[in-house]
């Protein structure tokens, strides 16, 4: 008579063998009623009372796992043979062994209906092809332009960088600083100024490099805007402390600044 | 009167519809031919079932026809527009092809046995074969430096697919080209 652990190394090694069995039906897509599913589930059944321990438990449940994916296999088979489409493949290979090549090839023209499609070129794709080849670069031009000009090394100045536009001549927070201080100046006694006259320089290219600064003030906190909306006047109200945006409601204010406003402004013309 | 006029341009917009539906049908326009049927709802409306139908009595007269590959297995019953909007709609021949016309599209007698050998036995296993052992089936019949390329082919064609195990599934072309319940009756019941 086993012992209680001779059984138990007994019960794991019968769980294992039919795992590989499962696993070789499903792997090599072997006929799934080679497996008898009644004699297995009652060896699982036989086992079951001897686990108390979790490994064994789970290899338990490995075992039941793979004897369901070979039923759901012989399952699809019932159904794949219940279908018109159904042939037993032995059949069919004597079948086509038994025909010859224009007989196949006869018997499938019976069955094959090929896809109609056409290719045609527009006018308009003709044009625009023209287009496209006149607009072409040579080939010899183009390779010319990926040619490499070969340039000593050297060393620059801080000015040439600056000059390059490599280097900004002064620091960004410097920029701002001088920019806050100029409000605060043409401001004045008066508590605001007009957004024109504030970031209106002599050139379109100064004021664009104003107004970009400008917005930097204010989302900083060195100055607020005003906005009359009746009037369509903006104001700018500098701050004597940059304040912090922390706790207040915060609003985001696209302000376009193009070429026919400067113009008019230059001209004393804004409305 | 008013009748009479409004039935007009009824037609009128089904004329327009229906010429609208066979451009985007007879060329192509993506990588794979045919269409979406949620493009054709896109451009013709909602009706378009109803536009291919018409269309199909149409081609009907030139041996060509309106066919629906649905996604998946078809409906057993009406489909509804759901099921439209995902089956992909292709013009194809209506009835068949004699040897010497397939002659001029570039087919071999000997490439169309391989092909019907190929996707029959796809068929019988369940839709999906071992390369080898379709290519030790073909061998029997044809020259073994010819198998190989006539297996890469029809995979280029879209006719089979074969996947990192060497495993060939049907693919696409085969779907939408070849009556499969067709073509395995007419093998078993042709005569030696």
């Amino acid at each position: 008579m086993a012992t209680t652990g001779q059984r138990k190394r007994l019960g794991r090694e019968e769980l294992q063998r039919i795992i590989d069995l499962c696993r070789a039906v499903e792997e090599r897509g072997l006929d799934p009623f080679l497996i008898n599913v009644e004699d297995l589930i009652a060896v699982i059944r036989e086992y079951f009372p001897e686990w108390k321990l979790p490994e064994d438990l789970v290899l338990d449940a490995e075992t039941i796992q793979h004897l369901a994916s070979v039923i759901k296999m012989q399952s699809e088979w019932v159904k794949h043979r219940s279908t018109s489409l159904y042939t037993d493949p032995f059949l069919l290979e004597e079948k086509i062994r038994r025909l010859s090549r224009e007989q196949l090839g006869t018997i499938f023209l019976k069955s094959w209906r090929p896809i109609v499609e056409m290719e045609q070129i527009s006018p308009h794709s003709l044009m625009q092809a023209i287009r496209y080849w006149n607009e072409l670069i040579p080939m010899d031009e183009r390779w010319q332009k990926t040619q490499f000009i070969e340039i000593e090394t050297g060393t620059a100045t801080r000015n040439e960088l600056v000059e390059q536009k490599v280097l900004a001549d002064k620091m960004f927070s410097e920029e701002l600083d001088t920019l806050w201080k100029e409000l605060i100046q043409k401001t004045g006694e008066k508590e605001k100024i007009e957004y024109w006259d504030f970031i209106g320089a002599s050139t379109f290219e100064e004021t664009v490099r104003r107004a970009y600064l400008t917005s930097f003030l204010v989302t900083y906190g060195y100055a607020t805007m005003e906005i009359d909306r009746l009037e369509e006047i903006i104001f700018l109200k500098p701050y004597k402390k940059p304040v912090s945006f922390d706790k207040k409601q915060v609003t985001s204010v696209p302000v376009p600044i193009s070429f026919d406003d400067w113009m008019k402004w230059k001209e004393g013309r804004m409305d | 009167m008013e009748r009479r006029q409004n039935g007009l341009k009824k037609k009128d917009l089904y004329v327009s519809k229906i010429k609208r539906a066979a451009h985007l049908l007879f060329f192509r326009r993506h990588r794979k031919p045919g269409v979406k049927g949620w493009e054709l709802r896109k451009r013709l409306g909602a009706d378009y079932p109803k536009v291919l139908g018409i269309l199909d009595s149409f081609l009907e007269k030139l041996d060509l026809q309106v066919k629906t590959v649905f996604e998946g297995e078809a409906p057993k019953e009406k489909p509804s527009l759901e099921e439209y909007d995902r089956a992909r709609f292709y013009i194809t021949l209506r009835g068949g092809l004699t040897p010497k016309e397939t002659k001029m599209m570039g087919w071999r007698i000997d490439d169309i046995a391989g092909l019907a050998i190929t996707i029959s036995s796809i068929i019988s296993k369940k839709g999906k074969a071992p390369r080898d052992e379709i290519e030790k089936l073909l061998r029997d019949k044809l020259p073994g430096w010819r198998v190989e390329i006539n297996l890469d082919r029809y995979i280029r064609s879209g006719y089979i697919a074969e996947d990192e195990n060497r495993q060939l599934y049907l693919d696409w072309r085969t779907r939408a080209e070849i009556d499969e319940s067709a073509l395995i009756k007419l093998l078993l019941g042709a005569e030696s």
